[in-house]
């Protein structure tokens, strides 16, 4: 299986928590602290280059995103 | 090294959505932002916004844009595509747009055939002003003036408008689709894609009606607004194609020399 992993920008998202509920593997959460704006944003809670990583780059939390705050990146 | 495979498409302007946390006008506006790139027409696309939530639209998508009067979209967007004939128009609105007031003018656009793309984004409320009952609200929905539910002896019954302009003969392509999921996102960037190659074919009138989650107005989360739209308001809008006359071999013939098609 390809790996891959998103980069979310904590400043666009809304804190929708739609991209949690698309996200087939359960590696994104709501953060606690505020972003800039007053939302608690979404966060990726994997690491970009850790090898168990589970993300696929499957690109469903970013189709999802109203605010398109994800980028997602495939090895 | 890793590829990015994701990423914001470039017809659509830097600026941050102003829409309520889980919209779906925001995800539309991208839809059409990565067409309008797949299909290169970005320097020759006119688009006509709403009133509505979407009246800002111009901020955020990066082609010519003409403001048109509240329902009037389809009729300034008549006017741009007579003119033009070589600019491709689409018209966006809601439901309190082409379904309440601007009925009349879209109804005789579609039935003149008129070459647009209308992207119809149906939330069943009138969200900038608060959510009051649209001609689109389900029996039963509570909203703000209709406090107690939508009921039809008083209220009416929800306005199917994409069924009866599928009864009009200048219509050539209309399908319901949402904006609820990963696969609805995938299936409605194909119709508002096909809507556009159906204006570029100069075939007639296309229209894609979009079933959009309202969160703050409907007072649910997104993630339940989008489970009620795919349990409860696609009872009253199926989602599906409801008219693809694209293939009918005698719509262009019908067209120039005014004769009924065969569909």
């Amino acid at each position: 299986m390809k790996k891959g992993f998103i980069r979310i920008n904590s400043e666009l998202c809304k804190g929708g928590g739609l991209c949690i509920a698309a996200c087939p593997k359960g590696s994104i959460r709501i953060r606690n602290k505020l972003n800039i704006r007053g939302y608690h944003p979404a966060e990726y809670t994997e690491k970009e280059k850790s090898k168990n990583r589970k993300c696929t780059g499957c690109a469903l939390c970013a189709i999802i995103c109203p605010d398109i705050a994800i980028e997602v990146f495939r090895d | 090294m890793a590829k990015q495979v994701f990423t914001r498409p470039k017809a659509l302007k830097d600026n941050i959505f102003h829409y309520c946390p889980g919209c779906g006008h925001s995800i539309i506006h991208r839809l059409l932002a990565e067409v309008i790139d797949e299909l290169g027409i970005r320097d020759k696309t006119v688009g006509v916004p709403p009133a509505g939530c979407a009246v800002l639209a111009y901020n955020y998508i990066d082609v010519d844009m003409g403001e048109a009067p509240h329902g009037r979209a389809i009729a300034v967007a008549t006017g741009i595509k007579r003119t033009r004939p070589d600019l491709i128009v689409f018209t966006y609105q809601g439901d309190g747009d082409i379904a309440a007031i601007g009925t009349a003018e879209t109804i005789h656009a579609a039935n003149r055939g008129e070459r647009l793309s209308a992207i119809f984004v149906n939330n069943g409320v009138y969200g900038m002003t608060g959510g009051q009952m649209a001609p689109t609200t389900l029996l039963g929905q509570t909203t703000t003036t209709s406090p107690g539910g939508r009921l039809p002896l008083r209220d009416g019954f929800p306005l199917d408008l994409s069924q009866m302009l599928a009864v009009a003969d200048g219509s050539v392509y209309i399908e319901r689709t949402a904006v609820t999921s990963p696969k609805n996102i995938i299936k409605t960037k194909r119709a508002i894609k096909k809507a556009f190659q159906v204006q570029m074919d100069d075939l007639g009138f296309a229209l894609v009606e979009i079933l959009s989650q309202c969160p703050i107005n409907w007072k649910l989360s997104p993630v339940d607004a989008c489970k009620w739209v795919e349990e409860e308001v696609v009872k009253s809008y199926p989602l599906g194609v409801i008219k693809d006359t694209t293939q009918a071999q005698n719509r262009m013939d019908r067209m120039k020399r005014g004769k009924r098609a065969k569909t």
